[in-house]
């Protein structure tokens, strides 16, 4: 288990920047889509609230995964004592 | 040093909390509830469908700024006390609600109504923020060993109660008043409403006291000279907020606000159910569903947190779809045959100018009764040209207000209960499952912010989100649920891989 924990960091260190690259790119295709004027305006407002939400989640997922590979998720805390 | 309380004061302790914690969830869910009414009031009449994206992005603002209120009140309650930070959330919240019920309309005041009830929509959001993570932390505290899963899980309730009561307080205020007057100005009713409310509950919580576990610790002079740095800044910690977040917190999130919101959004603006119908289902669904908080509450100090919140979440992975396709299915009257029917209503025509030149838009409303007891209303919009030499534009025919069968709604009402009741699995441990992560003079700082990023970004988010995807191009009207199924599946395998299932008897570091 802990080699399947360290492991899947990697995989949640690269989920990070890809989700991020494939919101952009998502946000970018809605965004020129939209009817040009108030539509459009709408639109590039509501994806700039989500990517800047998104954008410190993602990062907190890289951050996760870097832990999970230098094992820091190998054991947790059992009691108080050890928080 | 004793500090388990006696029973009957942990009881109070709860009742206390509990009230102030379920009125704050009502003030946030009635907005929430009233958006395709706000949204006219707010927004020019010709918005359309934007006057309700751009009211669900005021309604998602509210959940967005959550997590900044669980740093703001989270440090404070960390510094100076839970009970004093909770009293002053509780404030805030009751001022901004009881504010938005005065804000002029649109028509009245222009672009500042909007405006002004963005701004107090981010109040809201902040007061909510600082709450629930105290309230939590403020029981959990109170507790004694080994019931802390019973106990919060009262704690539990108050959001799905709020919810619940907001709805009831809409539905009884629109009955009364009529459908007119409630879209005129009776939409207000329940955000004055709540002043009356705070005003009780800020008294009540006056009357209590300090967490013992606090007042130990700032009694020895213990309490975190800066709890923001030390939540985020020492890794033992914050790895732990990560877990919170990415293995419990987010999944809980989506199933919290797909079950109840997004179900509600989904049968009355997809499938154009009856307002009042809608909300009934809903009522129905969580008062049976609402007792399962406390079962599994108290059933996670005996097997643990983990697998109850995770089952929880995998049976949304695996249900919602088939769950929202039989909405569909059950509202789809377009293929109605003739024998089914019992009664067709004469037709009532309005006229609406749409040009200065004499084009009008022609709406042919006809209310088709079942003879299985529904009934649903036939709606043909035609444009009608001055120019008599152009032939008259037919719109697709709607359907809409639809009534079901006894048999249907009933149905209607056990799918909804199903998913409360994966509510009930994920959100009724959490609160034991959080405050056992963290030291007490971190604690609300740190449950906090996991807390209201995975329940208010991600989860508050559901309708908005999901309403965004589904008007996508190519898009199918269960498109929307891609969203809380990937998060749902993706916090399940953090959560089986890398969550522990102890239940910690001792929290009073």
């Amino acid at each position: 288990m802990k080699a399947l924990k360290r492991t899947l960091g990697i995989v949640w260190i690269l989920l990070g920047p890809l989700s991020t690259i494939f919101m952009f790119w998502q946000a970018w295709d809605k965004i020129s889509m939209a009817p040009a004027g108030i539509d459009q305006t709408n639109t590039a407002l509501q994806w700039g609230i989500i990517l800047l939400i998104y954008i410190p989640i993602a990062a907190g997922l890289v951050i996760f995964g870097k832990y999970a590979l230098a094992g820091e998720f190998d054991e947790l805390p059992t009691n108080s004592e050890e928080l | 040093m004793n500090h388990q309380p006696k029973t009957n004061n942990i009881f109070k302790v709860i009742g206390a909390s509990s009230l102030g914690t379920l009125i704050e969830w009502y003030d946030f869910y009635i907005f929430g509830s009233l958006a395709t009414i706000i949204g006219s009031q707010l927004f020019p009449s010709d918005a359309g469908a934007s006057a309700l994206i751009n009211t669900l992005a005021i309604f998602a603002a509210g959940f967005i700024v959550r997590p900044f209120g669980a740093l703001v009140f989270g440090r404070l309650g960390d510094l100076i006390g839970r009970k004093y930070t909770f009293l002053l959330t509780l404030v805030l919240m009751g001022g901004s609600t009881f504010l938005i019920g005065l804000i002029p309309s649109y028509q009245s005041i222009g672009y500042a109504a909007p405006i002004l009830v963005l701004i107090l929509r981010l109040i809201q959001g902040l007061a909510l923020g600082g709450e629930y993570g105290g309230a939590a932390t403020y029981v959990a505290e109170h507790a004694p060993k080994g019931k802390r899963g019973f106990f919060t899980s009262w704690i539990q309730t108050t959001a799905t109660l709020g919810l619940f009561l907001s709805l009831g307080v809409i539905v009884l205020t629109k009955n009364i008043i009529g459908a007119e007057q409630f879209a005129d100005w009776g939409w207000r009713v329940p955000f004055l409403l709540s002043i009356v409310l705070i005003l009780v509950s800020v008294y009540i919580r006056m009357k209590m006291h300090e967490s013992p576990l606090f007042s130990k610790l700032k009694s020895e002079g213990n309490i975190s000279k800066n709890p923001l740095k030390e939540s985020f800044s020492k890794k033992s910690n914050f790895k732990m907020v990560l877990l919170a977040l990415f293995g419990a917190a987010m999944g809980q999130g989506v199933v919290w606000y797909t079950g109840q919101f997004y179900a509600q959004s989904f049968i009355e603006n997809t499938c154009k159910v009856d307002f009042n119908d809608s909300r009934y289902m809903l009522l129905w669904g969580i008062a049976f569903a609402t007792p399962f908080f406390v079962i599994f509450g108290a059933w996670s100090d005996k097997v643990g947190r983990k697998w109850i919140m995770l089952t929880g979440m995998l049976l949304g992975v695996l249900c919602y779809r088939p769950i929202y396709q039989e909405f569909l299915d059950r509202t789809d009257v377009s293929n109605v045959t003739p024998t089914e029917i019992k009664e067709i209503s004469a037709p009532i025509t309005l006229r609406t100018a749409i040009h200065e030149n004499g084009d009008s838009l022609a709406t042919t409303t006809t209310i088709v009764s079942l003879l299985d007891g529904s009934s649903f209303h036939k709606v043909q919009v035609d444009t009608v040209y001055a120019d008599a030499s152009k032939a008259i534009g037919h719109a697709p025919v709607l359907y809409k207000d639809k009534k079901l069968a006894s048999n249907d709604f009933w149905v209607f009402v056990g799918l909804i209960f199903f998913q409360v009741l994966l509510v009930t699995m994920v959100y009724g441990p959490i609160a034991a499952f959080l405050v056992e992560l963290f030291p007490t003079k971190i604690r609300y700082t740190s449950m906090s912010l996991p807390y209201h990023i995975g329940n208010g970004v991600f989860g508050g988010l559901v309708p908005f989100v999901a309403t965004l995807i589904a008007s996508f191009k190519g898009s199918t009207p269960l498109s929307g649920l891609w969203y809380p199924i990937g998060i749902a599946a993706l916090c399940f395998v953090i959560g089986t891989i890398y969550l522990s299932n102890k239940r910690d008897e001792n929290v009073n570091d």
